[in-house]
């Protein structure tokens, strides 16, 4: 069991390893005068449209996507739940199932909620 | 036993424990990232002739015969091509950003069932395991799109993240349709039960699941993020060279994965008459990269509204409704569950889709949604 882990483990740093070793390739190529390295303000500016951008980038962002968030982290609250309870769902009988189900019709209201307050959809 | 396990066991006559345990693991890391490369290898090339075909014209045909040489001949281009880092932007978020992308594409396959006994982990979190470890990636896109410091990279960021934690709910709850039925997390037993596929016993959670993973791996029509129509290219905009071609990797990494995933869950993974396993396996998970193609190529891009209403509005009640549905035939009726059953989803996963497509008519023109 915990050499299953420890393998899982293993793979994620031969992974990162791997990814990593994929942007330095054409670094040593450059070594060898294979891959040319020529930055000039032009080439480095924003692509954007041709002349320099106006304003940050880094700016606050519709707040639209925080309702989602939101919304998103109380169902997977749910998940988390529903994983436990799905694999011993025939041992558990129809107790766990009618407390599920309550937890559901909780969860619910406020779903509900926000579908009717409208912060589903985009504008 | 897993053959990796028994490789193992075999090398321990030969080299200390630890040793045969390091060697062991290896061997299978190697096959595992081989098959990995050839696969998308395979994959980008169909993807190029086939989408080709669909648009009536060729596809790359000049580089050796049918074009099949075209993929080395830009991997060559990408390897040597110049690495611009755009000067206002962050290096470091910039240049891990393409890594921490791929690497999650790579982990996904720690856990999935190749043949029977052939799999590097057979974890008992398997599905846990893969749902946490896929939706990391998107961590490494929203890095490219803010180490770019460009406007629309950093939009696409944003609809990276909102498309993924919309899709990541009902993707989970079908999954969790499955557990009910196997009764087990690990994606070895998952396959073991699978007597007759899953995609019969609940045709609804394999219709949300196809669709939900095409939208957590961004493929078309569900590629809001890299639309070019509105944002140029988005994420992977001021990207070149090789960590340009690490993200178009990666990307096709977790198209893979997806199409692994969806035939170990509801295909039956290598389970199939007549022909050996591993081939089975193939052809499932290339039949389910067809269908990615085909429907790429069919349906035209969703708006971004169309998008997270289609998420939150029809794939998120259809799940929650399959989960009850498919919870309450493992409680209260287990001996009718393999064939009886399959009438009942089928019937109601008819009903629902028609319900919901008369309810919202999300294909329509200017349809407020």
């Amino acid at each position: 069991m915990l050499t299953d882990y420890g393998y899982v483990g293993l793979f994620l740093i031969i992974a990162i390893l791997f990814a990593v070793s994929m942007p330095l390739l054409p670094l040593t190529l450059s070594l060898l005068g294979l891959v040319p390295k020529k930055p000039n303000p032009i080439k480095t500016s924003t692509y954007e449209c041709g002349v320099e951008t106006i304003g940050k980038t880094w700016v606050q962002f519709n707040f639209r996507y925080y309702f989602y968030a939101l919304l998103f982290v109380v169902f997977d609250i749910l998940i988390v739940f529903l994983f436990p309870w799905a694999t011993k769902l025939k041992q558990l009988g129809a107790g766990a199932f009618v407390a599920v189900l309550a937890f559901l019709l909780i969860l619910m209201v406020g779903y509900i909620y926000a579908w009717m307050k409208r912060v589903l959809e985009w504008k | 036993m897993t053959l990796i396990g028994q490789f193992r066991d075999w090398l321990i006559n030969f080299m200390p424990e630890w040793a045969a345990y390091i060697v062991a693991f290896l061997v299978g890391v190697v096959a595992i990232i081989a098959f990995v490369l050839v696969m998308i290898i395979v994959f980008i090339y169909l993807e190029r002739r086939l989408i080709g075909r669909f648009q009536v014209r060729l596809g790359p045909n000049r580089c050796g015969p049918e074009g099949i040489f075209q993929l080395i001949a830009d991997s060559i281009k990408l390897l040597t091509k110049e690495d611009i880092v755009p000067a206002k932007g962050d290096f470091w978020v910039h240049f891990l950003a393409p890594i921490v992308t791929f690497a999650p594409a790579l982990m996904v396959f720690a856990v999935v069932p190749f043949h029977k006994g052939v799999v590097l982990t057979d974890l008992d979190v398997g599905i846990l395991y893969v749902v946490a470890i896929s939706s990391i990636s998107v961590v490494g896109i929203y890095m490219a799109g803010w180490g770019s410091n460009n406007k629309y990279s950093l939009i696409a960021a944003l609809r990276a993240v909102a498309q993924a934690i919309s899709y990541e709910l009902p993707v989970v709850m079908a999954a969790v349709g499955v557990i009910l039925i196997a009764g087990s997390l690990s994606l070895s037993k998952i396959v073991e039960a699978q007597t007759i596929p899953f995609f019969l016993l609940q045709p609804l959670g394999f219709f949300i699941f196809l669709l939900g993973s095409m939208a957590e791996i961004n493929r078309s029509p569900f590629d809001l993020l890299e639309a070019e129509s509105e944002i140029v290219t988005g994420y992977n905009m001021e990207y070149s060279g090789m960590k340009f071609g690490l993200l178009y990797l990666s990307e096709y990494g977790h198209t893979l994965a997806a199409s692994c995933i969806i035939t170990t869950l509801f295909l039956g993974g290598w389970q199939g008459p007549l022909l050996p396993p591993f081939l089975w396996f193939l052809i499932k998970v290339l039949l389910v990269f067809f269908v990615f193609l085909w429907v790429r190529s069919t349906v035209p891009r969703l708006r971004v509204d169309q998008l997270m209403a289609f998420a939150w509005k029809c794939l998120l009640p259809m799940a929650l409704i399959n989960l009850l549905l498919i919870g309450a035939q493992v409680l209260w009726f287990p001996k009718a569950l393999p064939w009886g059953m399959m009438v009942v989803n089928f019937a109601v996963a008819g009903i629902l889709i028609l319900l919901w497509s008369r309810l919202f008519a999300l294909g329509g023109g200017r349809v407020e949604v």
